[in-house]
């Protein structure tokens, strides 16, 4: 009985040494040389694993950045440019700041904005809904409502809002990692800069359909009148397609555009004073009066 | 004799068939018509009108715009006011012809007498040509261009011509009316398509819950005395207008995945496409019409109505008396593999077979709850497939799994959202994972 149990250690630990051996020599003979500043890099990184990056995730992400020749094509859009900073240490590269973004809903569809022309009583999922039909307003290029890009968001930056109907973004949570913006079918989130102390101006509203036709289907779209094109005198804004589109790197946040704008598609969110669109308009006048007398004399 | 069905899947849902024994009538005119472009799988159609050109029934209105297109004819005559986007029974903008109703003046050479014309041409080429310039497409629901369907690939080989007259979805009847009402000319389209195929023989594959219009074909076969057309009656089983699972059960061959039906020698058209080629060959008339069922438990008038393409759904509800009171929702086609209409403005297309009303009962959907892997689905789908794991593919967003698991292949038959006790939303996730799987095959092939 005691020789039985003797035996079997016995025999375990050797094999048990065996094994261990031929393990070491394997390992040792493929061996796979990876740089160390893999891991480096790795533990500076957010560690959120969420793709934002155009990566599988961090690790993806280091693997990707260590090879690169520099770090122009890979940016961090969760750590920003404090981790780009670190990262850019490590690897011995020069990365030049970027402006910290945010997502931006393109809509302001509002239950009472664009009213319902029909129900859905489908999956609650925008995709599928998109891939079955136009959406439930006369509108075929909005915010269809059921909460994809919420989903979508690991940051739970993202919620619906059941009064409006549309996603609400809260910015300190935001990371841009863009993850929203590819869940939308509609493609109306857009990741744009984060602005001065949070400023910004952008057209809310993707409806490329003819001004009539925007305006039947929701009182709050960008019909494509131009008046913000004309309006705006550092040239920011296009307009294709029968929507206005503001650029984020050329506007100066002046809100003439807001002011001029008929169906107020165009907001501007985190300014310290609410716009005074009657004084803005006053001065858009008196300014297009001098330049009309300029051009008399 | 045993009757025959597909071999795997498929559900049994009550054939609800309630507008059976309403003739088809003609529908008067609406004051406008909207011809919408994009009437067929493929290219849509380009406008060869131009606004205030004048025009006949029958006239070509629009011209195919690539090889996989149609041409569209004018289904009334009258001026064109306006070519530009409208939007169509999902709500997406389509470029559509207006075209304002001035009397009823068809086109010269367009035989409107109800004669039957029963000598078929000899030169098949020809036959194709007007089938061509007759704007004919599958009217079956999925508007495939029939010359194409007609000029298979060189080195295939047609064995069998099969006429669908299964119409297995419920409620559906137009093209049981069809049968019934304009057999002659359904034999004799079907010979038509026999002798263009190269002389094959030809089957009309019937549903038992059809005997009247098995009989009268029968009947009719053998009054015109033609040889190599016969009758089979089907077992009743849904999916089985499904054109895959009819080969399967008139020929007990089976289509292999991504291959056309040409390649197990059979080529498949519906009731109402013969009948589309009889007009298009003996008549000269191209599609300027087809028969569409209205019904619903909730409708209080029963019709099967011979609807001139391109009038608004609005003009034919108000012709029957308008939507019920207890309905909430239109379909266009049948209840398993219709659409819901989001706009009741929109027109009709060649394509529209029926239009059904349901209440907030039938329509209702119960909560989703867990998958308890009864595989109730995967015995369902009569394409083999496995609803339940596509479903959690899907999920996962993992293509490469869906495509080995031949998500592709699937024909959204909603066989099994049907089946499924736990109501998950099989086809609506199915469906999205199909539309993923083919594009990564075209940016697979375009690359190539």
């Amino acid at each position: 009985m005691t020789s039985t149990i003797i035996w079997t250690i016995a025999i375990i630990t050797v094999l048990g040494l065996v094994l261990a051996l031929v393990l070491y020599l394997v390992a040792k003979k493929f061996k796979v040389e990876e740089d160390p500043r893999i891991d480096e890099v790795e533990k500076v990184m957010p560690g959120a694993n969420c793709g934002g990056c155009g990566f599988a995730g961090c690790r993806a992400f280091a693997e990707a950045a260590v090879g690169a020749p520099n770090l122009d094509n890979n940016f961090c859009p969760v750590g920003g440019n404090d981790v780009m900073a670190k990262v850019a240490a490590i690897l011995g590269y020069e990365v030049s700041a970027k402006a910290p973004q945010v997502a931006v809903v393109r809509c302001n569809g509002t239950c009472e904005n664009r009213p319902k022309v029909n129900e859905y009583d489908g999956f609650a999922s925008c995709k599928v809904k998109a891939a079955l039909y136009s959406g439930d307003t006369a509108c075929a290029f909005g915010c269809l409502g059921c909460g994809d890009c919420a989903a979508a968001c690991q940051f739970g930056a993202l919620t619906m809002d059941p009064s409006t109907g549309l996603p609400v973004v809260d910015e300190s949570k935001c990371t841009a990692c863009g993850a929203c913006a590819k869940a939308c079918p509609k493609r109306i989130i857009e990741l744009r800069p984060k602005g001065p102390r949070g400023m910004r101006e952008f057209v809310s509203c993707v409806n490329h359909d003819k001004g009539p036709a925007a305006k039947k289907a929701c009182a709050a779209a960008c019909i494509g009148c131009g008046i913000c094109v004309k309006t705006c005198t550092h040239e920011a804004i296009v307009l294709d397609n029968n929507v206005a589109y503001i650029d984020p790197a050329k506007c100066k946040l002046c809100r003439e555009c807001e002011a001029m704008c008929p169906t107020g598609a165009i907001h501007g969110v985190n300014f310290p004073k609410p716009l005074d669109k009657d004084a803005v308009k006053e001065r858009i006048k008196a300014r297009q009066q001098k330049a009309k007398e300029a051009a008399h004399v | 004799m045993s009757k025959r069905t597909f071999s795997i899947g498929g559900v049994h849902p009550h054939d609800n068939k309630i507008s059976r024994e309403c003739a088809i009538e003609p529908l008067p005119l609406s004051p406008t018509v909207y011809l919408s472009m994009s009437q067929h799988i493929g290219a849509p159609a380009k406008p060869v009108v131009a606004v205030g050109d004048k025009v006949k029934v029958g006239q070509v209105v629009a011209e195919p715009g690539g090889f996989v297109s149609a041409f569209i004819h004018s289904s009334v005559s009258g001026t064109v006011k306006s070519i530009g986007p409208r939007k169509d029974l999902a709500g997406n903008p389509q470029t559509c012809i207006e075209i304002a109703v001035e009397g009823d003046e068809w086109l010269e050479g367009i035989d409107t007498s109800d004669t039957l014309v029963t000598g078929i041409p000899a030169d098949n080429k020809a036959i194709i040509d007007k089938i061509r310039l007759g704007g004919v497409v599958g009217l079956g629901g999925a508007t495939f261009p029939t010359h194409v369907k007609l000029s298979p690939p060189p080195g295939s080989k047609c064995e069998r011509v099969i006429i669908n007259g299964c119409e297995c979805e419920p409620y559906l009847t137009s093209d049981y009316r069809t049968l019934l009402e304009k057999g002659e000319q359904v034999v004799v389209g079907a010979a038509i398509l026999r002798q263009v195929m190269g002389g094959v023989p030809c089957t009309i594959a019937i549903e038992e819950n059809k005997p009247e219009a098995v009989a009268h074909i029968q009947d009719v076969i053998r009054k015109l005395g033609y040889e190599g057309i016969e009758v089979m009656v089907m077992k009743m089983m849904y999916p089985q207008g499904g054109e895959k699972q009819l080969i399967d059960a008139v020929m007990h061959r089976q289509v292999g995945s991504g291959a056309l039906p040409i390649s197990v020698g059979a080529v498949v058209q519906n009731v109402a496409t013969a009948l589309a080629v009889y007009d298009a060959v003996q008549k000269n008339k191209p599609i300027v019409d087809n028969s569409v069922t209205v019904t619903g438990e909730c409708f209080p008038r029963q019709a099967n109505l011979l609807v001139r393409v391109g009038t608004p759904l609005s003009y034919i509800i108000d012709y029957l008396g308008g939507v019920p009171a207890d309905a909430v929702k239109v379909i266009s086609g049948g209840p398993m593999m219709g659409r819901a209409v989001a706009n009741l403005d929109a027109a009709t297309v060649k394509g529209t077979g029926a239009l059904l009303f349901l209440t907030e009962k039938q329509t209702r959907r119960q909560p989703a709850s867990a998958c308890i892997r009864c595989g109730k689905c995967a015995d369902a789908c009569p394409m083999g497939l496995e609803p339940f794991l596509l479903n959690r593919l899907v999920k996962v967003n993992d293509l490469e799994q869906l495509e080995a698991n031949a998500a592709q292949d699937c024909i959204e038959c909603g066989c099994c959202l049907y089946s499924c006790p736990a109501h998950i939303p099989l086809l609506d996730n199915i469906r999205m994972g199909k539309g993923a799987v083919l594009g990564a095959i075209r940016a697979r092939a375009a690359k190539k």
